[in-house]
Protein backbone atom coordinates (compact mmCIF):
# COMPACT_ATOMS: atom_id res chain seq x y z
CA UNK A 1 0.00 0.00 0.00
CA UNK A 2 2.62 2.00 1.25
CA UNK A 3 4.54 1.32 -2.06
CA UNK A 4 1.24 2.34 -3.88
CA UNK A 5 0.78 6.15 -2.72
CA UNK A 6 4.55 6.58 -3.39
CA UNK A 7 3.21 6.50 -6.96
CA UNK A 8 0.16 8.18 -6.60
CA UNK A 9 1.45 11.25 -7.96
CA UNK A 10 4.14 10.28 -10.73
CA UNK A 11 1.93 11.49 -13.39
CA UNK A 12 1.68 14.77 -12.30
CA UNK A 13 4.69 15.09 -11.91
CA UNK A 14 5.86 14.39 -15.09
CA UNK A 15 2.96 16.87 -16.70
CA UNK A 16 3.95 19.22 -14.32
CA UNK A 17 7.42 19.20 -15.21
CA UNK A 18 6.69 18.95 -18.77
CA UNK A 19 4.19 22.37 -18.76
CA UNK A 20 7.60 24.08 -16.69
CA UNK A 21 9.44 22.95 -19.64
CA UNK A 22 7.47 24.46 -21.99
CA UNK A 23 6.75 27.39 -19.81
CA UNK A 24 10.70 27.77 -20.31
CA UNK A 25 10.91 27.64 -23.78
CA UNK A 26 7.74 30.31 -24.21
CA UNK A 27 10.07 32.30 -21.90
CA UNK A 28 12.79 32.26 -24.35
CA UNK A 29 11.19 32.88 -27.43
CA UNK A 30 9.39 35.95 -25.73
CA UNK A 31 12.95 36.90 -24.54
CA UNK A 32 14.39 36.58 -28.29
CA UNK A 33 11.32 38.58 -30.23
CA UNK A 34 14.48 41.21 -31.09
CA UNK A 35 17.15 38.89 -32.06
CA UNK A 36 18.42 38.26 -35.60
CA UNK A 37 18.06 34.87 -36.63
CA UNK A 38 16.62 33.27 -33.53
CA UNK A 39 13.79 30.12 -34.70
CA UNK A 40 11.08 30.39 -32.24
CA UNK A 41 10.91 26.92 -30.67
CA UNK A 42 8.06 24.45 -28.35
CA UNK A 43 7.47 21.49 -28.31
CA UNK A 44 4.17 19.38 -28.84
CA UNK A 45 2.86 18.66 -25.39
CA UNK A 46 0.26 15.86 -25.98
CA UNK A 47 2.75 13.72 -27.97
CA UNK A 48 5.80 14.27 -25.47
CA UNK A 49 2.97 13.67 -22.60
CA UNK A 50 2.61 10.33 -23.81
CA UNK A 51 6.08 9.63 -24.56
CA UNK A 52 7.28 10.76 -21.27
CA UNK A 53 4.50 8.43 -19.61
CA UNK A 54 5.27 5.80 -21.87
CA UNK A 55 9.09 6.45 -21.32
CA UNK A 56 9.63 5.60 -24.76
CA UNK A 57 12.59 8.00 -24.95
CA UNK A 58 15.61 7.60 -26.78
CA UNK A 59 17.87 4.99 -24.70
CA UNK A 60 21.84 5.06 -24.51
CA UNK A 61 23.12 1.98 -23.64
CA UNK A 62 26.48 2.17 -24.38
CA UNK A 63 28.78 5.34 -23.09
CA UNK A 64 29.15 5.88 -26.78
CA UNK A 65 26.24 6.22 -27.98
CA UNK A 66 25.21 9.96 -28.98
CA UNK A 67 22.40 11.65 -27.13
CA UNK A 68 19.56 13.71 -28.96
CA UNK A 69 21.03 16.95 -28.26
CA UNK A 70 17.76 18.97 -29.08
CA UNK A 71 15.91 16.99 -26.33
CA UNK A 72 14.77 18.35 -23.45
CA UNK A 73 12.93 16.08 -19.86
CA UNK A 74 12.70 12.76 -21.00
CA UNK A 75 13.89 13.18 -24.30
CA UNK A 76 11.47 15.36 -25.27
CA UNK A 77 11.95 16.64 -28.82
CA UNK A 78 12.40 20.22 -29.43
CA UNK A 79 10.75 21.07 -32.24
CA UNK A 80 10.93 25.03 -34.50
CA UNK A 81 7.47 26.57 -35.14
CA UNK A 82 6.33 27.08 -38.81
CA UNK A 83 6.48 31.08 -39.01
CA UNK A 84 3.43 32.61 -40.35
CA UNK A 85 4.72 36.07 -41.35
CA UNK A 86 8.82 36.00 -41.04
CA UNK A 87 11.01 38.97 -40.05
CA UNK A 88 13.63 40.02 -42.72
CA UNK A 89 16.47 39.60 -40.07
CA UNK A 90 15.54 36.11 -40.16
CA UNK A 91 13.62 35.75 -36.65
CA UNK A 92 10.68 33.71 -36.16
CA UNK A 93 8.98 34.57 -33.17
CA UNK A 94 5.05 35.80 -33.52
CA UNK A 95 4.39 38.03 -30.52
CA UNK A 96 1.43 37.67 -30.10
CA UNK A 97 1.02 34.18 -30.48
CA UNK A 98 3.89 33.39 -28.09
CA UNK A 99 1.98 35.38 -25.66
CA UNK A 100 -1.25 33.06 -26.03
CA UNK A 101 0.42 29.97 -25.96
CA UNK A 102 2.58 31.31 -22.34
CA UNK A 103 -1.03 32.50 -20.96
CA UNK A 104 -2.52 29.29 -21.98
CA UNK A 105 0.19 27.47 -20.18
CA UNK A 106 0.17 29.07 -17.23
CA UNK A 107 -3.39 28.60 -16.94
CA UNK A 108 -2.81 24.79 -17.62
CA UNK A 109 0.19 24.39 -14.91
CA UNK A 110 -2.13 26.14 -12.38
CA UNK A 111 -5.37 23.53 -13.08
CA UNK A 112 -2.90 20.85 -12.58
CA UNK A 113 -1.51 21.92 -9.57
CA UNK A 114 -5.29 22.58 -8.53
CA UNK A 115 -6.24 18.77 -9.71
CA UNK A 116 -3.20 17.44 -7.61
CA UNK A 117 -4.29 19.43 -4.75
CA UNK A 118 -7.73 17.67 -4.92
CA UNK A 119 -6.13 14.51 -5.59
CA UNK A 120 -4.39 14.65 -2.21
CA UNK A 121 -7.16 16.06 -0.44
CA UNK A 122 -9.25 12.71 -1.31
CA UNK A 123 -5.83 10.66 0.01
CA UNK A 124 -6.13 12.61 3.03
CA UNK A 125 -10.24 12.00 3.66
CA UNK A 126 -9.23 8.06 2.92
CA UNK A 127 -6.36 8.00 5.96
CA UNK A 128 -8.07 10.23 8.35
CA UNK A 129 -9.86 8.13 11.35
CA UNK A 130 -13.44 8.81 12.34
CA UNK B 1 13.87 24.00 -12.12
CA UNK B 2 12.40 24.53 -15.16
CA UNK B 3 10.32 27.96 -13.49
CA UNK B 4 13.86 29.67 -12.32
CA UNK B 5 15.08 29.56 -15.51
CA UNK B 6 12.31 31.83 -16.93
CA UNK B 7 13.79 34.24 -14.37
CA UNK B 8 17.08 33.96 -15.83
CA UNK B 9 15.90 34.36 -19.58
CA UNK B 10 13.36 36.89 -18.82
CA UNK B 11 15.86 38.55 -16.91
CA UNK B 12 18.44 38.66 -19.39
CA UNK B 13 16.07 40.19 -22.08
CA UNK B 14 15.19 42.68 -19.44
CA UNK B 15 18.67 44.09 -19.22
CA UNK B 16 19.32 43.51 -23.10
CA UNK B 17 16.36 46.07 -23.77
CA UNK B 18 17.43 48.60 -21.11
CA UNK B 19 20.93 48.81 -22.88
CA UNK B 20 18.94 49.22 -26.02
CA UNK B 21 16.77 52.08 -24.55
CA UNK B 22 20.06 53.40 -23.22
CA UNK B 23 21.21 53.48 -26.49
CA UNK B 24 18.06 55.42 -27.70
CA UNK B 25 18.84 57.96 -25.20
CA UNK B 26 22.41 58.43 -26.41
CA UNK B 27 21.25 58.98 -30.03
CA UNK B 28 18.53 61.38 -29.23
CA UNK B 29 20.63 63.21 -26.77
CA UNK B 30 23.41 63.50 -29.00
CA UNK B 31 21.25 63.86 -32.40
CA UNK B 32 22.76 67.73 -32.60
CA UNK B 33 26.21 66.89 -31.50
CA UNK B 34 28.36 68.05 -34.16
CA UNK B 35 31.22 67.12 -31.95
CA UNK B 36 32.18 63.95 -29.81
CA UNK B 37 34.98 62.34 -27.66
CA UNK B 38 36.58 60.80 -30.90
CA UNK B 39 37.06 64.74 -32.95
CA UNK B 40 34.36 63.88 -35.22
CA UNK B 41 30.47 64.81 -35.11
CA UNK B 42 29.19 61.55 -32.87
CA UNK B 43 27.56 58.59 -34.71
CA UNK B 44 23.91 57.20 -34.11
CA UNK B 45 24.94 53.81 -32.38
CA UNK B 46 22.95 50.56 -32.96
CA UNK B 47 22.69 47.40 -30.40
CA UNK B 48 22.95 43.77 -32.17
CA UNK B 49 21.03 41.46 -29.92
CA UNK B 50 22.50 37.53 -29.77
CA UNK B 51 20.79 34.75 -28.50
CA UNK B 52 23.30 32.25 -25.76
CA UNK B 53 21.74 29.06 -24.87
CA UNK B 54 21.03 28.73 -21.06
CA UNK B 55 23.54 26.29 -20.01
CA UNK B 56 25.30 25.87 -23.53
CA UNK B 57 22.41 22.86 -24.00
CA UNK B 58 21.77 23.57 -27.36
CA UNK B 59 18.45 24.96 -28.58
CA UNK B 60 17.11 22.09 -25.77
CA UNK B 61 16.96 24.74 -22.98
CA UNK B 62 15.98 27.82 -24.52
CA UNK B 63 18.40 30.98 -24.77
CA UNK B 64 18.61 33.58 -23.07
CA UNK B 65 19.56 37.61 -24.81
CA UNK B 66 22.78 39.34 -24.45
CA UNK B 67 24.02 42.40 -26.40
CA UNK B 68 26.60 41.01 -28.50
CA UNK B 69 27.99 44.46 -29.59
CA UNK B 70 27.21 47.85 -30.17
CA UNK B 71 27.75 49.29 -33.65
CA UNK B 72 28.07 52.64 -34.92
CA UNK B 73 25.57 53.70 -38.05
CA UNK B 74 27.58 53.84 -41.26
CA UNK B 75 25.15 55.75 -42.97
CA UNK B 76 26.26 59.20 -44.21
CA UNK B 77 26.61 62.47 -41.79
CA UNK B 78 24.12 64.82 -42.12
CA UNK B 79 25.74 67.99 -43.81
CA UNK B 80 24.33 71.73 -43.10
CA UNK B 81 25.66 75.32 -44.53
CA UNK B 82 26.16 77.33 -41.69
CA UNK B 83 29.00 79.39 -42.18
CA UNK B 84 28.98 81.17 -38.82
CA UNK B 85 28.94 77.88 -36.52
CA UNK B 86 32.92 76.86 -35.60
CA UNK B 87 33.21 73.69 -36.73
CA UNK B 88 32.21 74.79 -40.33
CA UNK B 89 34.97 73.42 -42.50
CA UNK B 90 36.12 75.64 -45.63
CA UNK B 91 32.88 75.16 -47.88
CA UNK B 92 30.82 76.45 -44.42
CA UNK B 93 29.55 73.36 -44.10
CA UNK B 94 29.02 71.35 -40.63
CA UNK B 95 28.92 68.26 -40.49
CA UNK B 96 26.14 67.07 -37.85
CA UNK B 97 25.40 63.70 -36.69
CA UNK B 98 23.36 60.66 -38.57
CA UNK B 99 20.45 60.45 -36.30
CA UNK B 100 17.16 59.66 -37.86
CA UNK B 101 14.94 60.68 -34.53
CA UNK B 102 11.20 58.77 -36.23
CA UNK B 103 13.78 55.62 -36.60
CA UNK B 104 14.85 55.98 -32.55
CA UNK B 105 11.10 56.91 -31.56
CA UNK B 106 10.29 53.24 -33.41
CA UNK B 107 13.36 51.53 -31.64
CA UNK B 108 12.19 53.19 -28.09
CA UNK B 109 8.70 52.00 -28.46
CA UNK B 110 9.72 48.81 -29.56
CA UNK B 111 12.27 48.60 -26.73
CA UNK B 112 9.75 49.69 -23.99
CA UNK B 113 6.76 47.12 -25.19
CA UNK B 114 9.84 44.13 -25.09
CA UNK B 115 10.51 45.25 -21.63
CA UNK B 116 6.98 45.04 -20.96
CA UNK B 117 6.34 41.66 -22.11
CA UNK B 118 9.36 40.48 -20.09
CA UNK B 119 8.10 41.48 -17.33
CA UNK B 120 4.59 39.94 -17.61
CA UNK B 121 6.57 36.91 -18.52
CA UNK B 122 8.63 36.80 -14.92
CA UNK B 123 5.29 38.20 -13.29
CA UNK B 124 3.83 34.94 -14.44
CA UNK B 125 6.33 32.60 -13.37
CA UNK B 126 5.78 33.92 -9.84
CA UNK B 127 2.43 33.41 -9.76
CA UNK B 128 3.20 29.64 -10.66
CA UNK B 129 5.82 29.14 -8.18
CA UNK B 130 3.69 30.52 -5.68
CA UNK B 131 0.52 28.72 -6.09
CA UNK B 132 2.57 25.62 -6.62
CA UNK B 133 4.02 26.53 -3.08
CA UNK B 134 -0.08 26.04 -1.53
CA UNK B 135 0.38 22.50 -2.57
CA UNK B 136 -1.06 19.95 -0.15
CA UNK B 137 -2.48 23.13 2.28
Amino acid sequence: MIGKLEHAFDDFAVALKLRSYRQQLLASNIANADTPHYKAVDIDFGQALHQALAGSALRTTHPRHLTANNSGPFGVAVLYRTDVQGNIDGNTVDMDRERAQFAENALRYETLVRLLNVEIQHLKAALRTQ
Amino acid sequence: MSLFNVFNIAASALTAQSQRLNVVASNLANAESATSANGGPYRAKQVVFQAIPLNGAGLSQGAAVVVREVVEDPSPLRRVYDPRHPAADRDGYVTYPNVNVVDEMVNMISASRSYQNNVDVMNTAKTMMLKLLTLGQ
